[in-house]
């Protein structure tokens, strides 16, 4: 490569009463690019009196590049607005075939988009107007996913088999693992926590109380969802999103298939059928992981932490917990498959699908599991 | 024998308040191969998904023989649907699904036959478009062309009457995309289906259709119909005309014989 520079330079000519020439020499390129600013050409040029034609030359013209059009459309649209007439013969050929190019399409009236201010209340006007209509889209959704259940109660939906025996395997034995994990560690945590106070008073025995109950109505159910939300409801989004980018969806349509019978149904009964038993296990791993604590560190017997847990966790204790977590797995399924249907039609959509449906099913879970809790307050459960 | 199978009138689409077409009024006969042309971003595509009922009119009426296809009622709209295939642009193949199930969805749901029977019809329609052997494969293991090719498979699997395509050869390298209008034309003929194309590829505009409509971004209207070789020849509308010969000037100069036009055409 050439690494000397001539240094670009311009100058302004008066060739006749009305002619004026601009002489372009030297390179006119992005590393050189100092000295290019139109403005002071545009001023010279309009001092000269009486001109009516600007003559644009580069004899001795060195490397040259966008920074030099820029520079040229800058200098010819100024001109234009003078009302002067711009000769560009006096320009190498590739220079003249490029501003021919740039002006060839006219600049499509309304498409420029400019940047449009919206005043903050305005702002605050909009947020909520969408949020009544994210609150329609999700009513109207439900309502569809009712009609679907419907269907398919009467044997009419139309979806493959297979599919849901696809999605349970997806749902469940492979979210195992991680439901082992957690609820285990989360049983731990309740056991110490209880532990540090019920030691003051010598209570050791209770925290099997604390761990069954904490477990079977509340943690297991709580940690299995969310677990369920960052996998599984991320997961539908996504799938189903992508199948909105794809087209995927409008050829089910075409074909008669309702996208929401033949994608929706068999995901959220998956998620039905499954979330209640991996909650019965994430409570029966809380259980063992806070057995391990106590009967390490706080002297009680394994005979008599197991004997505490029977007398302290009734069954309908455990059904409170499966009750929740079921709501829970139709909420997720919903909110993900809300947020998959809805996707745009980009690659950063389908992205965004998938963030906001866990956020959408972690809000729906938190929310209904109060709602539940004060329910059973109430009831005496 | 000219016997009206899709008659569009009146037709008004419209995003909202953002107008695309207004005033859209054409019949579509038997056996035609009818083109759906005009520049980018005219409104070819939503015309389609107007009449394949992906999309609701603004405005007019869209006839699928003497059946009202909008006004009717859902359970009707669906056995029209039934009659028709569609071939999106992408393929649209659902790619958690092997070609065989994507062709043998629509069969499986629709028709009342065994399992081997299906699995050999799939087989038939693979084998038609070309695609042989390709069963078990998943779209994303094939490429572009074929997975077009299979879309068109799947488009077919229940026999339609109607054939409707969107931009079949968009991305196809000449030759696939010769290949494929003459596959076009050659199930028409065989099958008898009525074929709707949304196109702007000139050679298979010239080589296959056999009517067509001209939609114009500008004036949101069709401001010509008839068989393409017929409007290339007689219309007088110098924007029609500039598509038709790819004349990038402006209407007063004089037109240059365009070698890439010349080359398509005489295929």
């Amino acid at each position: 490569m050439n690494a000397v520079h001539t240094p670009s330079e311009w100058r302004v000519e008066r060739r006749s009463d009305t002619d004026v020439e601009l002489i372009l020499t030297g390179d006119w390129d992005a590393e050189n690019s100092a000295r290019m600013d139109p403005q002071p050409v545009l001023e010279e040029i309009r001092q000269c009196r009486g001109t009516r034609r600007v003559r644009l030359t580069a004899k001795e013209l060195g490397r040259w590049d966008s920074v030099l059009m820029v520079f040229l459309i800058t200098v010819i649209d100024g001109c234009r607005e003078e009302q002067l007439e711009v000769d560009t013969a006096g320009l190498p050929e590739g220079i003249r075939a490029l501003l021919d190019l740039s002006y060839a399409v006219p600049e499509r009236a309304g498409a420029r988009r400019g940047k449009v201010r919206t005043p903050w209340l305005a702002e605050i006007g909009n947020s909520a107007l969408r949020l009544w209509d994210g609150g329609k889209a999700f009513t109207l959704f439900l309502g569809e996913v009712a009609f679907a259940f419907a269907a398919s109660a009467a044997g009419r939906a139309r979806f493959r088999r297979i599919d849901l025996w696809l999605n349970i395997q997806e749902c469940g034995p492979s979210a195992v693992p991680i439901v082992t994990l957690i609820s285990l560690l989360v049983g731990l945590i309740l056991a110490f926590v209880g532990a540090v106070q019920l030691a003051l008073f010598g209570a050791q025995i209770y925290i099997a109380d604390l761990v069954a109950l904490g477990m079977t109505r509340e943690m297991g159910a709580l940690m299995t969802a969310i677990i369920m939300a960052g996998r599984t409801g991320a997961s539908f989004a996504a799938q189903i999103g992508t199948m909105n980018v794809n087209q995927e969806i409008s050829a089910l349509r075409v074909m008669g298939f309702a996208p929401l019978e033949f994608l929706v149904l068999p995901r959220m009964l998956a998620l039905i059928l499954v979330m209640p038993v991996l909650c019965l296990y994430a409570d029966l791993m809380g259980i063992i992981g806070g057995g391990l604590v106590t009967i390490s560190f706080f002297d009680v017997s394994l005979t008599q932490y197991i004997n505490r847990t029977r007398e302290a966790a009734h069954l309908a204790d455990v059904f409170v917990g499966l009750a929740k977590c079921t709501v829970f797995g139709i909420l997720i399924a919903v909110a993900g498959c809300l947020r998959g249907m809805q996707c745009g039609r980009s690659a950063s959509a389908v992205g965004d699908a998938a963030t906001s449906a866990v956020v959408t099913s972690i809000v729906f879970i938190v929310v209904s599991d109060s709602i539940i809790t004060l329910i059973c307050d109430r009831l005496g459960i | 024998m000219t016997e009206p199978v899709i008659t569009v009138e009146n037709l008004t689409m419209a995003y909202g308040d953002f107008l695309i077409q207004r005033d859209l009024s054409f019949t579509i006969n038997r056996g035609d191969i009818f083109i759906i042309m005009g520049g980018s971003g005219c409104g070819k595509s939503t015309l389609l998904m107007h009449l394949i009922g992906l999309q609701q009119p603004a405005k007019g009426e869209v006839f699928y023989g003497g059946q009202n296809f909008w006004q009717t009622d859902p359970q009707e709209r669906q056995k029209i649907m039934r009659r028709i295939g569609v071939l999106f642009q992408s393929g649209a193949l659902l790619s958690s699904m092997t070609l065989a199930e994507n062709i043998a969805l629509p069969v499986a749901e629709f028709t009342d036959l065994t399992p081997p029977q299906i699995r050999k019809i799939v087989s038939y329609k693979l084998a038609l478009v070309g695609l042989a052997g390709f069963e078990d494969y998943y779209p994303s293991e094939i490429s572009g062309g074929m997975q077009k090719r299979a879309g068109l498979a799947r488009a077919m699997a229940l026999d339609p009457e109607i054939l409707y395509f969107d931009e079949p050869s968009a991305g196809l390298d000449p030759i696939s995309a010769k290949l494929l209008d003459d596959l076009i034309q050659g199930l028409r003929d065989s099958l008898g289906a009525t074929i709707v194309m949304v196109t702007h590829e000139l050679p298979s505009i010239f080589a296959i259709g056999t009517n067509s409509v001209f939609l114009d971004p500008e004036t949101k209207t069709a401001i010509a119909a008839g068989p393409p070789k017929q409007l290339l020849a007689e219309s007088k509308d110098p924007k029609v005309i500039r598509f038709l010969t790819r004349d990038a000037r402006e209407p007063g100069e004089t037109p240059m014989p365009d070698p890439v036009l010349d080359a398509g055409a005489s295929l």
